[in-house]
């Protein structure tokens, strides 16, 4: 009458049509139906799109979200196919995944790491998706990575800029196409030093909490490599709202430079609120006094309006590249929303390609075999140039937009300028380098 | 039997029928047909019904009874939690011990809490209760990293010591002497399918237990004196009764179902996060217990299960599944039927909730459960007397100002 | 000396805004009994009063410009305000760059409107039900009129910069004999303080000195009998419902170039101007005053280095413990009434 295994839902399908036509209790062993958690059985695969749709992050998650679509529409044959032709690996032929039609479900993680894994779990239970992507914040992803590893799914992250995700947090199911804290040091570093010179004292506000921590090591120790001084490093609680008490002391504290170590609302409100306080026409240890906020994103940057102003910081990538996959991209993005897609949505729907390429190359659904695809693996073609997703730690690896606000903006869509393109190799470290130490990714899990 | 009265006994089995054959109750709907978004019946979610269920039951005991508002028992939950990861990591991937240490754990803090809480009363009682459980949250979230993990949240890794179990190859995985807590089983009847899963019936269990020793505290005299605290307080001073103990040991009680609660959301995924603690969370319990019916004894479990069902089945409703559902329509009519559900579903889902509560709120003062009762009275016009033993608390509660 | 100087000036900015939230919530429970979750969402509303008149302003005219090109390659399509085209570039930008001042205008009648219409259509029937259930349904009322500002602002926040004229900041610190940028404060901040200043002097006094204000003052200590005296109480009441309503939507009508307003803000407010009430005194609306201005500066003091150093995340949690000092020395916060909201 039943069925003892560990994972329940790809089964069911190929169960129900069984027990359809018996009307009867019928008798499935689980190692003759699967291998592995969730293998799709009918002529169609669920994946699932886990991103943030109430909170903060919500019109983010929404970009994502229209990145999701953008990428099953294409997978399925539909539309003009965006990557899929840029891609380097012309696997992918517009026929769904090994000729299965793609679905998706979709939920929402609420940026909260409980939240996020309920609503992962139900998909992985309920809805029978084989791969979990999405998310707009690194706590999220550590968190749905773990549940991933243990449910025997894949999981492809989505926004999360932390040191820790492929880092002392890495799972073998997990796989980051994101860069991090480490590599927007390492192409912020050479920019600042030719903005500013190499005699500046910074004075850090630091988000208090993990990724803003990953953050402020990562920045001052790559600043500090070209003889920068770092003044002050002050935390700041997270939705502080109101920063003033904490901006006021910068000016008379001897430094020269602010690094806002804020993302989203918190970036926005301390970034406005630094500008009104006039830091920028100020002078300090005789030079303009400059700002700098090293992780961009476009959203934040139409939050924060005028206070942008030649404010440098770095990008996973820009809608504004020149190469042909970002042409393609946007063009697809654009046309069917009307509006250029933010970073987020393109890790989103790279992301997706990648997973749904990796499953093509290998010929199999099966989580193993997927890592293995991934592994190691090297392409082109996806807008940031030649990339590697790297074995030992499940990171990408390429270049890195440093970017700086507009002065002069088109149209809502110009706020930031392309400063430059850092290269791959500069932003390379190793995959112990003490900043990524302390974990392992484990064995891959299949589940079932 | 069991030292219960006949009406309580009744309701208790009720309950206890429910939660045995949930698995089949919450899965209505045939796998793949377009109504299966509905369904509820997968373990993850039947757990947190459960769990919030004890969350929601011990909270009632405190409010319902003597009628403190405790706008802080989420850090409770996240304490138990906390707790609970911590033995999985240094002890033994067991779900006993570490259920206990977080039982113990949450009895501490609320003794010490309460302690200092209980001073005052109304709403002074109820902004003490949430600055601690604030401060518990902030600091939980920053400074305590160390201890809590911060943002990321408790997990446990292959390299925790666990000294009373042996080497395992891979991440282990909670369990009850052996028996996984994940493991599921999975019954095919004609289209249908239903998961009976270990963790779900271990929480069920203990929400049983649970509810059956709030039961016994409603009738017992120690429920008496809470009720009258909450009917008047000074008189009961007057006639030389000390009620601090009393409230004290409800708010331990209390807390200590908070603590079992979170300890149970630990073992059933091992995760510990600082979100449980926040205000927002504290509030949501307030919400179940009050949706459902305070001072009663099924309502706070309904209530709980109202809030969970919508949290996680409406908040996956896309306009996808939408144009599916109403694909029979013609084209123009289809669209304008999404374009008309389109605010409350998905992203919406907490516009949806909010106008629920408001609903709630404003026609049914004594929550779902007198809901239940008028409908139930419009069914059994003639039998009076035997109807309402729980509409009663919720009358009562309705008319108390 | 100037550092702790310059958090005093920091503290009572913060503290002006805790103040108003405080007071116009103080207004409402004192004269109505009703506890109001959605307090803060009338913040959120008077905010977005300033982001809608932004938006009226900026109405735009589409030209094509085939000049230059849009992200797709297509014609660029140049959008100028109406106003500038009536009134000239020089003036319409000017009527543009003060959106946020003239929001005060619009957001007078809307916050009158939303409070009475919230008044009349829900709170009313709440009078006489349980605390509990004036927090869960005030409570669902702000989730649904944050969801709906979210329907049509999006969640992300939107900038509302000040006038230009009130950019930059002034060197108090130079004034009183500190060195160059010891002690600086932004034109706004200043503005925003004594803007706050007049608010609660002017409900004051319309309190003090008016008879409306007197029969109000009379109804929130005995309710029974000034109606028994066969004053028509409600209408009064619903009259001071709107106020407060007017009182907290300017509040975050002039906040909106501090704080780019996003929909989650009122929640945001909503915890830290209970605690602020409530070591106030319920009821008190000096209380409610003296505490707002209090916690915004202790809060300003814990989040100096040298104290963060001594005592680690003391900037984390000051509020809530200077919250719990105040109660448990003083029963009834710093200026309440025996009696109130304890039963």
């Amino acid at each position: 009458m039943t069925r003892q295994t560990f994972s329940r839902r790809g089964v069911l399908k190929s169960g129900a049509a069984t027990g359809a036509g018996l009307a009867l209790p019928t008798i499935f062993t689980a190692s003759s139906a699967a291998a592995f958690t969730n293998a799709p059985t009918g002529s169609s695969v669920t994946l699932g799109f886990n991103v943030p749709q109430t909170g903060a992050y919500a019109d983010e998650g929404a970009d994502e979200l229209r990145a999701f679509e953008l990428a099953v529409e294409h997978l399925n044959g539909g539309g003009d196919g965006g990557m899929l032709q840029t891609f380097s690996s012309q696997a992918l032929d517009g026929t769904g995944i090994l000729g299965k039609k793609v679905e998706f479900v979709t939920g929402d993680t609420q940026t909260k790491s409980d939240a996020a894994r309920a609503s992962a779990q139900s998909m992985i239970q309920k809805d029978g998706a084989i791969m979990i992507s999405g998310g707009s914040s690194s706590g999220v992803a550590v968190a749905v990575q773990g549940l991933c590893q243990e449910a025997g799914v894949i999981f492809m992250a989505g926004l999360t800029h932390s040191n820790d995700t492929t880092g002392k947090d890495r799972k073998a199911n997990g796989f980051r196409h994101f860069f991090n804290a480490y590599m927007s040091a390492a192409a912020l570093a050479p920019v600042l030093q030719n903005l500013y010179g190499t005699d500046r004292r910074a004075y850090h506000l630091t988000a208090d909490y993990t990724w803003g921590w990953t953050q402020e090591e990562s920045i001052a120790a790559a600043t500090e490599a070209m003889g920068w001084q770092t003044a002050e490093k002050v935390r700041t609680p997270l939705g502080a709202g109101d920063f003033s008490s904490y901006i006021a002391p910068v000016l008379n504290s001897g430094a020269d430079v602010l690094v806002l170590n804020h993302y989203g609302g918190d970036m926005v409100n301390s970034l406005t609120q630094a500008v009104q306080f006039g830091l920028r026409e100020r002078q300090a240890n005789g030079k303009d006094f400059q700002i700098v906020v090293p992780l961009y994103s476009e959203l934040m940057a139409r939050g924060a309006g005028q206070a942008i102003k030649g404010i440098p910081g770095s990008q996973n990538w820009d809608w504004k590249l020149e190469d042909a996959g970002t042409k393609a991209f946007v063009k697809s993005f654009g046309e069917k929303y009307g509006f250029p897609p933010s970073q987020a949505a393109h890790t989103c729907y790279v992301q997706t390609l990648l997973y749904a390429d990796a499953v093509t190359r290998a010929g199999d659904f099966n989580p193993c075999a997927v890592v293995e695809a991934l592994e190691g693996y090297e392409f082109d073609g996806l807008g940031n140039g030649p990339t590697l997703y790297r074995a030992e730690d499940h990171q990408c690896f390429k270049d890195v937009v440093v970017v700086k606000g507009a002065e002069n903006p088109q149209d809502e869509f110009h706020l930031v300028e392309i400063v430059e393109v850092t290269p791959t190799e500069q932003v390379t470290y190793a995959h112990d380098h003490p900043m990524f130490a302390g974990g392992s990714l484990g064995e891959c899990n299949p589940g079932a | 039997m069991l030292g219960l009265e006949r009406r309580d006994l009744t309701i208790l089995i009720a309950v206890a029928v429910i939660t045995l054959f949930a698995p089949i109750i919450l899965n209505p709907f045939p796998t793949g047909s377009a109504l299966a978004q509905f369904n509820a019946g997968y373990p993850d979610l039947m757990q947190r019904f459960v769990i919030f269920g004890i969350f929601a039951i011990g909270f009632n005991i405190l409010f319902g009874l003597t009628g403190y508002l405790s706008f802080g028992h989420a850090a409770f939950l996240g304490i138990g939690s906390y707790s609970a990861v911590w033995m999985f990591k240094l002890l033994s991937m067991n779900v006993i011990p570490a259920i206990l240490l977080s039982i113990v754990m949450a009895g501490l803090f609320a003794l010490v809490i309460g302690f200092v809480s209980l001073r005052r009363s109304g709403i002074y009682f109820s902004i003490l209760t949430l600055a601690f459980a604030q401060m518990s949250y902030n600091l939980a979230y920053s400074v305590l990293t160390p201890v809590t993990n911060g943002e990321t949240g408790l997990q446990i890794t292959l390299s925790d010591p666990r000294i009373l179990d042996g080497e395992s190859s891979g991440l282990p995985v909670t369990s009850l002497f052996g028996a996984e807590m994940r493991d599921t089983t999975t019954l095919f009847v004609g289209p249908w399918s239903w998961d009976f899963s270990v963790g779900y019936y271990f929480c069920a269990a203990l929400m049983l237990v649970a509810f059956y020793i709030s039961v016994r505290i409603f009738r017992s005299p120690f429920g008496m004196m809470l009720r009258a605290v909450k009917s008047n307080q000074q008189r009961m001073n007057y006639t030389g009764l000390n009620s601090r103990p009393y409230t004290l040991a409800a708010f331990v009680i209390s807390g200590m179902y908070a603590g079992l609660a979170g300890g149970l959301l630990a073992a059933m995924d091992p995760l510990a996060g600082a979100d449980r603690m926040q205000w927002t969370a504290s509030g949501e319990v307030v919400l179940m217990t009050i949706l459902g019916g305070a001072g009663t004894l099924i309502g706070p479990v309904l209530g709980a299960g109202f809030i969970k069902y919508f949290e996680n089945i409406f908040s996956k409703i896309n306009d996808g599944i939408l144009h599916q559902w109403f694909a029979f329509m013609p084209d123009g009519l289809e669209n304008f039927v999404v374009a008309v559900i389109h605010p409350f579903i998905g992203k919406g889902w907490h516009l949806t909730l909010g106008i629920m509560f408001m609903l709630v709120v404003i026609f049914l003062p004594g929550g779902l459960v007198e809901g239940a009762s008028r409908v139930g009275r419009v069914f059994r016009r003639r039998d009076r007397k035997a109807d309402h033993v729980e509409s009663d608390a919720a009358r009562q509660r309705a008319a108390a100002e | 000396m100037d550092a702790i100087l310059i958090q005093i000036l920091n503290g009572l900015d913060k503290g002006s805004a805790y103040a108003l939230i405080a007071l116009g919530l103080t207004l409402i429970f004192g004269t109505l009994g009703v506890v109001n979750f959605a307090h803060g969402a009338l913040f959120m509303i008077g905010a977005f009063c300033a982001v809608t008149l932004q938006k009226l302003l900026t109405l735009s005219v589409t030209t094509i410009d085939p000049e230059r090109t849009d992200f797709l390659g297509n014609p660029l399509k140049v959008q100028t305000p109406y106003v500038e085209n009536w009134f000239g570039p020089e003036v319409g930008g000017t009527i543009v760059d003060w959106a946020v001042p003239l929001a005060i205008l619009l957001a007078i009648p809307v916050m009158l409107l939303v409070g009475f219409v919230m008044e009349r259509g829900l709170i009313k029937h709440f009078y006489k039900r349980p605390h509990a259930d004036q927090i869960l349904v005030t409570f669902g009322l702000a989730i649904v009129l944050q969801e709906i500002v979210k329907y049509f602002y999006g969640a992300n926040p939107i900038p509302t910069p000040a006038p230009d004229a009130f950019r930059g900041s002034l060197d108090i610190g130079v004034w009183l004999g500190f060195d160059p940028y010891a002690i600086i404060y932004p034109y706004w901040r200043l503005v925003y303080f004594f803007f706050a200043g007049v608010i609660i002097a002017a409900v004051f006094a319309f309190l003090q000195f008016t008879t409306f204000g007197m029969v109000v003052r009379a109804g929130m200590a005995d309710r029974e009998t000034v109606g028994l005296l066969g004053i028509d109480i409600d209408r009064r009441f619903t009259l001071m419902f709107g106020l407060a309503a007017v009182v907290a939507g300017l509040a975050g009508v002039m906040y909106t170039p501090i704080l780019s307003p996003n929909y989650h803000m009122g929640m945001d407010f909503l915890v830290l101007s209970f605690v602020v009430v409530v070591v106030g005194g319920m009821g008190s609306l000096p209380g409610a005053v003296l505490a707002g201005f209090l916690l915004g500066i202790l809060q300003s003091f814990a989040s100096m280095n040298e104290v963060k150093s001594l005592l680690p995340g003391i900037d984390q949690i000051i509020i809530y413990l200077v919250a719990i000092v105040i109660l448990l020395t003083r029963p009834r916060g710093l200026m309440g009434r025996r009696g109130v909201m304890e039963e």
